[in-house]
């Protein structure tokens, strides 16, 4: 095992950095900007071992690595530790964080002119948050890091933000305090019924609670994610935070803040309660295909480009929900690399939104038109992203879709499916049309006529989103590879509790992973997940895991 | 079985009371003969009688000792209080001799006083019989009338003090009823000996006396903690009082509140936990909804701490309501946090008042985080522990008064809890609002703190800091503290 603890440093890496920023003058800006920079330059670089470490030979392959685990309270009935640790899944969520973070900061050199000092420290705050959210295994640290994600939040949309701002702000801290409050009793619950002991994650997913428990539990936590997500119908914070936030704010919202909530379910809500899980996944497919429509035909009327932007985001939010709740390895697998996706593509539009509102001071689609000839370089990085945000093939967004739908389509949630992927061409309708509104036709509004290209830094902001889209689009393999174990026990974790009542039934034939077995797939009736025989998956898990036991790494592996 | 025969007397068990009294009266003396304006020396000097006092009550830490014939106790949960007495006094002080001077009202009898107050205070939370329980009481309150009615020049001071001298001597009332019917029914007015003779006799549950006593102590100390619907006396003699004065009442007189409460119905009443449980489960409800719904509406900050003090005791309450070990623990931790918090919050609402307490409301702040970036910021530390946000103490407090709750049974209990601190969020985030999101109206110049203020709200600041990371030795002395 690797001997520094690395993860402690990620997360902390950026705290020091907030505390350096209080003893700096705070009307030396070029200084502010140069440390917060320089801060996540370090993390992002930091967090790059880990991609090549993970899964190392001699490893718990898929498993959770790069473990960290110190008592930190232990008073009264509780136990909690200070317990880190990352697999396949939360791995691309950390690079993300770290990768997106300089990005975001970098775009505010020109946007944010007052109070840099605070904002500054805001974003580092956040990342602080962000890294801790994905890489707790113990679930009261990881709530203690969820909230704390809220406040600097807060003060970035309500400081910085539009004419709304604090509307935007209250609303957006209240909406999920609350739900993260009611999770806070779930949770409380849950370690109760577990008896004594800690607050790990994986001791929870060994537990077999009755299904009633279950039932109030995953509602308790699924609302809280689902609020996060957003998903339809608590998604009514998010058009007001994204709209109001300053853009690295909404940059950050999007590309990670909101992979928090689909984080959740897969780490928490589905594994920890099969049972319940099963029974909602009718409800949650539901409402994300909901989502995906409603979201889209709304997105196709705004007049604002940035909200416009946010509703698109509902829309992929509600395919990653899909693809995760498809629960097999495509579905999952799609729906992981979706949020990758949607955190490159949807943060590149929303810095695309940020450039053009610093020159014009207005995001209304009608005050533009034929910029596209007055911003050569502009008009083809929003081409590129548009196009990755629509999902053509070659860029990121095609692979994630793609593989969201087959999934779902295999599984039980064929009927989702079909209607989700009318999203796939109402995206085309809304994103093609606002490009073809903005950046074509006469260039006829002379406030767009002395509009300059993309200078050196905003070019260079784009170029690794860019590359990005590409790469992923092209050649997602490595990042599938290193997911797909920890995908498999996820999946059969989830499925574990079905397994035990289906235990009567004789072991269906191994596949290899990444193909399920078709007449399996055709014989589940939509929305019936029951109805699913959760063997394939499960007997295709590498390295002989036992059927019904999703491999607990043992704690003691910290060291 | 006893002859007539003067009781064991063992002066070590009130020894930190004896020397606070002590010194509280040589400060007096002090204050005689030492002329001059300027009355700062004297909250030092009590500062450092107050660590003297702690230090002594702490090294009484250990196994517990009763005197005087099993009425007074020196006991782990007596010390834990009294520390917090301690620590809510000191405080206060700190944070007095600015806020008097700009008043105009520093008469050096001030810092006596308040020692006066905590001694009464240690001598409720130590007490094992209702008569010390009650003469603590007592001693406490009348300094706290005296307190809020300080500022003699304000009428809205003088209000407070009569108003809380009325509504204090009628709930006495009450109190000294509740007890004398118990000692009606169970002839005794010794904790211990109540306890044995309900255990003796379990009739006397059905004993209308007994049942009757027993409520109308329930409703003397609901009184004196400000659970509604008793609540009614406190908002206004929180705002009228000076604020070092309220800052002092919201900690240290409702922790011993508690501690006179808990000691009685925990432990006089074993028998009827589950009664008590529901009783308080019904307090716990009102008590949290009726300050936060009230608090919402608020635009003075103090008189919003005001309500927001109702609600933070409904919040023990539900710990309370438990009746089990980790509530009273948690309650412990709370009180001490909350003592923090609060009492630090209360420290910038000093420095952002004028003379005669103008400028308190949360409109007057816009502005304030970007022209006093360093006190705004301590200030939303402090809103946020108090709103029960992570990393903070507020937050470590609440989760273990819920989780007893849940522990006990009563999910309800605390789902109805988390989502009254989710209605409090809007108040407290609505100063923030001001304070960082509103362009000031009029220019306005705050006063920066001073060394001693400045003292009060490192020391504050760090605490609730401290206990909401690394609360785990707090939480284990709180945990011993309250294994009888």
């Amino acid at each position: 095992m690797n001997q520094l603890p690395l993860l402690s440093i990620l997360t902390f890496t950026p705290l020091i950095g907030a505390i350096l920023l209080l003893f700096v003058n705070k009307n030396s800006h070029g200084v502010l900007r140069t440390i917060a920079m320089a801060v996540t330059v370090v993390t992002f670089v930091l967090s790059l071992p880990l991609i090549t470490g993970y899964n190392a030979p001699g490893s718990d392959i898929g498993g959770f690595q790069y473990l960290e685990n110190v008592p930190w309270i232990a008073a009264g009935p509780f136990q909690m530790s200070y317990h880190l640790g990352i697999d396949g899944i939360s791995l691309w969520l950390v690079i993300l964080t770290t990768f997106i973070m300089p990005i975001a900061i970098l775009s505010t050199y020109t946007a944010v002119e007052e109070k840099v000092k605070e904002y500054m420290i805001c974003l580092l705050l956040l990342e602080v948050g962000m890294i801790g959210t994905f890489i707790s295994m113990d679930l009261f640290l990881f709530y203690i890091f969820w909230e704390i994600m809220l406040i600097p939040m807060y003060f970035m949309i309500g400081i910085w933000g539009g004419k709304n701002r604090i509307y935007a702000a209250v609303k957006f801290f209240i909406y999920t305090a609350v739900g993260s409050l009611l999770m806070l009793v779930a949770l409380i619950s849950l370690y109760f019924k577990a008896g004594g002991g800690d607050f790990s994650i994986l001791r929870f997913y060994q537990l077999h609670l009755d299904p009633a428990t279950q039932m109030w539990m995953f509602l308790a936590f699924a609302l809280a994610f689902a609020i996060k997500v957003p998903m339809f119908p608590l998604h009514t914070w998010l058009p007001d935070a994204h709209t109001e936030a300053p853009t690295a704010g909404s940059v950050i919202l999007a590309a990670v803040m909101l992979k928090c909530g689909t984080y959740g379910y897969v780490r928490f809500a589905m594994p920890l309660f099969p049972d319940a899980n099963a029974q909602f996944t009718p409800l949650i497919a539901t409402l994300s295909v909901i989502g995906i429509i409603y979201a889209s035909l709304v997105a196709m009327v705004q007049q604002d480009v940035k909200k416009l932007v946010a509703y698109s985001s509902v829309a992929h939010l509600g395919f990653v929900m899909l693809g995760v709740y498809a629960l097999n390895q495509q579905g999952v697998t799609g729906g992981m690399l979706q949020m990758l996706n949607h955190g490159v593509s949807t943060g590149a539009l929303f810095l695309i939104v940020g450039f053009i509102y610093e020159r014009r001071h207005t995001r209304a689609i009608s005050d533009f038109g034929g910029l596209a000839k007055q911003m050569p370089v502009f008009a083809t990085m929003f081409m590129i992203v548009t196009f990755s945000s629509i999902g053509l093939p070659g860029t990121n967004g095609f692979v994630g879709e793609f593989l969201v739908l087959l999934g779902s389509f295999e599984s039980g949630l064929r009927w989702y499916a079909i209607i989700a992927t009318s999203g796939v061409i109402l995206s085309a309708v809304y994103m093609l049309w606002m490009f073809q509104r903005v950046m074509f036709g006469e260039l006829n509004n002379p406030k767009n006529q002395t509009l300059k290209d993309l200078n050196a830094r905003e070019v260079a902001i784009m170029l690794p989103l860019i590359f990005l889209i590409f790469f992923l689009g092209i050649y997602p393999r490595p990042i599938i590879d290193s997911m797909a174990p920890s995908i498999d026990r996820l999946i059969a974790q989830t499925k574990v509790q079905k397994q035990v009542a289906e235990a009567a039934m004789p072991a269906a034939m191994a596949l290899p992973p990444g193909h399920m077995a078709v007449p399996e797939a055709g014989a589940a009736p939509a929305g019936m997940p029951e109805g699913h025989p959760a063997m394939p998956e499960a007997g295709a898990a590498p390295a002989g895991m036992p059927a019904g036991h999703p491999a607990i790494p043992a704690n003691n592996e910290a060291k | 079985m006893e002859t007539i025969a003067m009781p064991a007397i063992n002066l070590a068990v009130i020894m930190p009371e004896i020397l606070l009294s002590c010194i509280a009266m040589v400060l007096l003396l002090v204050n005689v003969f030492v002329p001059g304006k300027n009355k700062a020396y004297l909250g030092y000097l009590s500062i450092i009688g107050l660590a003297v006092t702690a230090a002594s009550a702490v090294g009484g830490w250990g196994p517990s000792v009763s005197a005087f014939n099993g009425s007074i106790v020196q006991d782990n949960f007596a010390i834990f209080f009294k520390v917090i007495f301690l620590i809510s006094a000191g405080l206060a002080i700190l944070i007095s001799d600015r806020y008097m001077v700009q008043e105009d009202c520093n008469q050096g009898e001030l810092y006596p006083m308040i020692l006066f107050a905590t001694v009464g205070m240690m001598l409720m939370a130590a007490g094992t019989d209702m008569m010390v329980i009650f003469l603590g009481l007592e001693l406490l309150s009348i300094c706290l009338y005296v307190l809020s009615g300080w500022n003699r020049a304000s009428l809205a001071s003088n209000e407070a003090g009569l108003k809380y001298f009325l509504l204090g001597a009628f709930s006495t009332g009450f109190l000294l009823y509740g007890m004398a019917l118990t000692y009606g029914a169970t002839g005794s007015t010794k904790i211990m000996a109540i306890s044995a003779y309900v255990m003796g006799n379990p009739g006397v549950a059905s004993n209308p006396l007994f049942v009757v006593g027993m409520l109308l102590i329930a409703v003397g100390f609901s009184f004196k903690i400000a659970a509604a619907p008793f609540h009614m006396w406190t908002p206004d003699v929180y705002q009228g009082a000076p604020t070092p004065m309220t800052a002092f009442m919201s900690a240290g007189p409702k922790a011993a509140g508690f501690a006179a409460f808990i000691r009685v119905m925990i432990f006089a009443f074993p028998m009827l936990r589950a009664e008590w449980g529901d009783l308080l489960w019904i307090l716990a409800v009102l008590t949290m909804t009726v300050g936060n719904i009230i608090a919402l509406s608020q635009d003075n900050v103090k008189r919003m701490l005001a309500y927001s003090s109702i609600a933070h005791a409904g919040y023990a309450l539900v710990g309370f309501a438990a009746v089990n070990a980790e509530g009273a623990a948690g309650i412990l931790f709370y009180m001490l946090s909350y003592a923090f918090m609060n009492i630090g919050a209360f420290a910038v609402i000093i420095l952002i008042t004028k003379k005669g307490e103008v400028n308190g409301n949360v409109q007057d702040l816009a502005g304030f985080g970007h022209k006093k970036p360093l006190l705004a910021m301590v200030l939303s530390i402090f809103l946020f522990s108090l709103a029960g946000m992570p990393p903070t103490a507020g937050f470590i407090g609440k989760f273990y008064l819920f989780s007893a709750a849940i522990k006990a049974g009563y999910v309800w209990l605390a789902i109805i809890g988390v989502l009254n601190s989710a209605a409090s969020l809007y108040y407290y985030l609505r100063v923030m609002v001001f304070m960082y999101m509103k362009d000031p109206t009029e220019d306005f110049e705050w006063a920066g703190a001073t060394p001693a203020i400045a003292v009060c709200l490192l020391v504050a600041v760090g605490a609730t800091l401290v206990l909401g990371v690394v609360p785990g030795t707090v939480l284990e002395l709180a945990q011993k503290a309250v294994q009888f």
